[in-house]
């Protein structure tokens, strides 16, 4: 078998080899294409465009029938909502409706995200660790990251109320055995040698996993972190949606009873950039601070 | 070879035929669980609708939505030529949102279908400061607005809490300290609760809260006679002791309730038996001053979007050709032609 994958390996350097050398590259089609620079920006763009220009013509078409079409609303219909949600004052709570939506959301999802981060680390660091801490929770943690989080909804704000606290507990609940799972892992991969040495050059067993090990499996923690908030964020928008006085999930929802598509969309996207804003950071941070870790990826 | 080529001319013939006996127009209607709406889905069980489609000519196709504001918002993309709903949600949905509306059935008014609870709490003073959970918004929303307008209070006064009405019940059954604005079925199950004592209904507000049938108006006549004329005999039926029995166990049911709760919903439900009773209705002029409350509260909550300066936005016609607000963007119309005609036994 790895004779098979080495022979693989050596006649795909040797085609690419040939194929370099060879005169010229398709642009578009075919596995050794490559598209210049110019084109390879064109066909980035392409599908945003293409979806931008079939969404204007459907609204046009739409509001050419009827004005007041509230379904696909216009740029400028979005841009006036937009201008209201985000710097007008809103009568009824004498706040700045989209900061304060924004502000709680987010004040959710970290907190929540942190705990099921922190937490994920500690135990499943001492899980990889100490085989008694393996015995007494693997199976359990294993068991709870398999209740689909959704599911258990009801409960969770039958039991813990409607405040900020079952939110958070959802996002927790939702993110935290797979992220405490990945860690016991990659805990478990790190080789015997290495705990080994630490103790015979005199570490203790505390030093061995909080100086020692803990340090290697923080960039995983991260990137772990960094991808469990698309979850996070599905937990946090139905938490919102069901039981909430502000928010980005709230507020989609609660338009909704009006059909405000004008303020549902620039939502969506204000989640979308936020997400993307969380993401590139976490990325960014991990590729300065743990540079060990991308080359190791690599 | 012969056999088959003359067995795929039978065949073809008899797929051209039946298209062709399918020339009637089909219409979709939708609906979504409500003890007013209910006789809907019995219309269709007991053949009702059928039989008034055919003498129309048409074919009515009742869809039962499960979402109720889904159900509109389709009904509002031209997906349903018709769909049951409230006075207000036709206004800010439909009529807002550009799609010329008719209301061709007034079938009923909450007469304590909605209502406030408490946890212990005995008047509308006492929710000062409190949190209260409703779905925003909604009839609900509207119902707290006008208590606390006939109590001299403002909403600034407490904190409302988006809920959902598919947990509002169970979540006011667990917090002690619970306060809800909600509807039947979810109402008279929370009001059972030890301790929990109901300080305002629907019933002190008699004839606000509509429930009704609406189509775009530009809907063909068949259509409309056919809905409305299918409507009251349903009614008949409900009235009828011989075939009351059968159509409230098929509705308890189809909503999931027992025979005696549904019973017990009915009674809240000031629901129009007699087409003439529907017919006087939607003729006074109470009707008009019910939907100026509508409108204003609308306006306020912000329902009516961006480009409304002011409540007037939109206008309501009434059957005596008056209208509420912008004459030239009428977009919801009280029509009581049908069931007028309903009454006259003209259908």
């Amino acid at each position: 078998m790895i004779n098979i994958c080495r022979w693989l390996r050596t006649v795909n350097s040797e085609m690419s080899d040939r194929i370099s050398s060879e005169v010229r590259h398709p642009k578009f089609l075919g596995f050794a294409a490559k598209p210049p620079g110019k084109l390879k920006f064109f066909l980035t763009a392409l599908p945003f465009i293409l979806s931008i220009a079939i969404y204007i013509t459907a609204s046009q078409i739409r509001h050419a029938e009827n004005p007041g079409d509230k379904i696909l609303p216009t740029f400028t219909q979005m841009g006036d909502a937009v201008y209201m949600m985000a710097f007008e004052i809103d009568p009824r709570t004498g706040e700045r409706l989209m900061l304060t939506d924004t502000v709680s959301s987010l004040r959710r999802i970290i907190i929540g995200m942190t705990a099921a981060s922190l937490l994920g680390l500690v135990i499943g660091l001492n899980m990889g660790l100490f085989p008694g801490v393996e015995a007494l929770s693997s199976v359990f943690i294993t068991f709870v990251s398999i209740i689909p989080p959704l599911s258990i909804l009801p409960i969770i704000f039958i039991t813990l109320g409607v405040d900020e606290f079952a939110k958070i507990m959802l996002i927790f609940i939702g993110t935290f055995p797979l992220i405490c799972r990945d860690i016991f892992l990659t805990v478990k991969k790190i080789p015997q040698e290495q705990i080994t040495k630490s103790l015979t050059l005199g570490a203790s067993q505390f030093q061995t996993t909080y100086g020692i090990i803990m340090p290697q499996v923080l960039p995983r923690l991260i990137d772990t972190t960094r991808l469990s908030f698309g979850a996070a964020w599905l937990f946090l928008i139905a938490a919102e949606a069901i039981v909430s006085d502000s928010g980005l999930g709230y507020r989609i929802f609660l338009v909704r009873r009006y059909l405000a598509m004008d303020i549902i969309i620039p939502y969506v996207f204000l989640i979308t950039f936020l997400g993307f804003v969380i993401d590139w950071s976490l990325k960014k941070y991990v590729a300065r601070r743990y540079s060990w870790y991308i080359k190791s990826k690599a | 070879m012969k056999k088959l080529i003359i067995a795929v001319i039978l065949l073809s013939m008899a797929f051209f035929s039946l298209s062709c006996g399918q020339q009637k127009k089909e219409y979709r209607i939708a609906w979504s669980h409500y003890t007013g709406w209910e006789p809907w889905e019995y219309a269709e069980h007991a053949g009702i609708l059928k039989k008034w489609g055919d003498k129309y000519n048409i074919t009515i196709k009742l869809e039962r939505i499960n979402d109720y504001i889904e159900s509109i918002n389709l009904f509002t993309a031209g997906k349903f030529q018709g769909c049951a709903m409230t006075n207000m949600d036709a206004l800010t949905i439909p009529a807002v949102g550009g799609v010329d509306s008719s209301v061709i059935i007034v079938g009923d008014y909450s007469n304590g279908n909605d209502g406030i609870i408490t946890r212990g709490e005995k008047s509308l003073k006492d929710l000062n400061g409190k949190k209260v959970m409703l779905v925003q918004l909604s009839v609900s929303h509207y119902l707290l607005s006008r208590a606390l307008d006939m109590n001299g209070m403002q909403e600034k006064e407490m904190t409302l809490i988006n809920t959902s009405d598919a947990e509002i019940g169970a979540i006011f059954k667990t917090q002690k300290d619970a306060v809800a604005v909600t509807w039947n079925p979810i109402l008279m199950n929370a009001v059972k609760t030890p301790g929990a004592l109901m300080i305002f209904n629907s019933s002190r507000i008699p004839g606000e809260i509509l429930d009704l049938m609406v189509v775009h108006s530009k809907a063909p006549d068949e259509l409309k006679k056919a809905l409305t004329g299918a409507w009251f005999e349903t009614m008949q039926a409900l009235e009828d002791k011989e075939k009351m029995k059968a159509a409230v166990e098929y509705m308890a049911a189809n909503s999931g309730a027992t025979y005696d709760e549904f019973i017990a919903q009915l009674k809240t439900t000031a629901m129009f038996y007699k087409a003439a009773d529907a017919a006087k209705f939607t003729k006074e002029d109470k009707l008009k001053k019910t939907m100026d409350y509508v409108r204003k509260f609308s306006f306020d909550k912000g329902l009516f979007g961006k480009a409304a300066a002011s409540a007037d936005y939109v206008g309501i016609e009434f059957p005596d050709g008056t209208v509420l607000g912008d004459k030239k963007n009428v977009k919801l119309r009280f029509d009581d032609k049908y069931m007028q005609m309903a009454a006259d036994g003209k259908l």
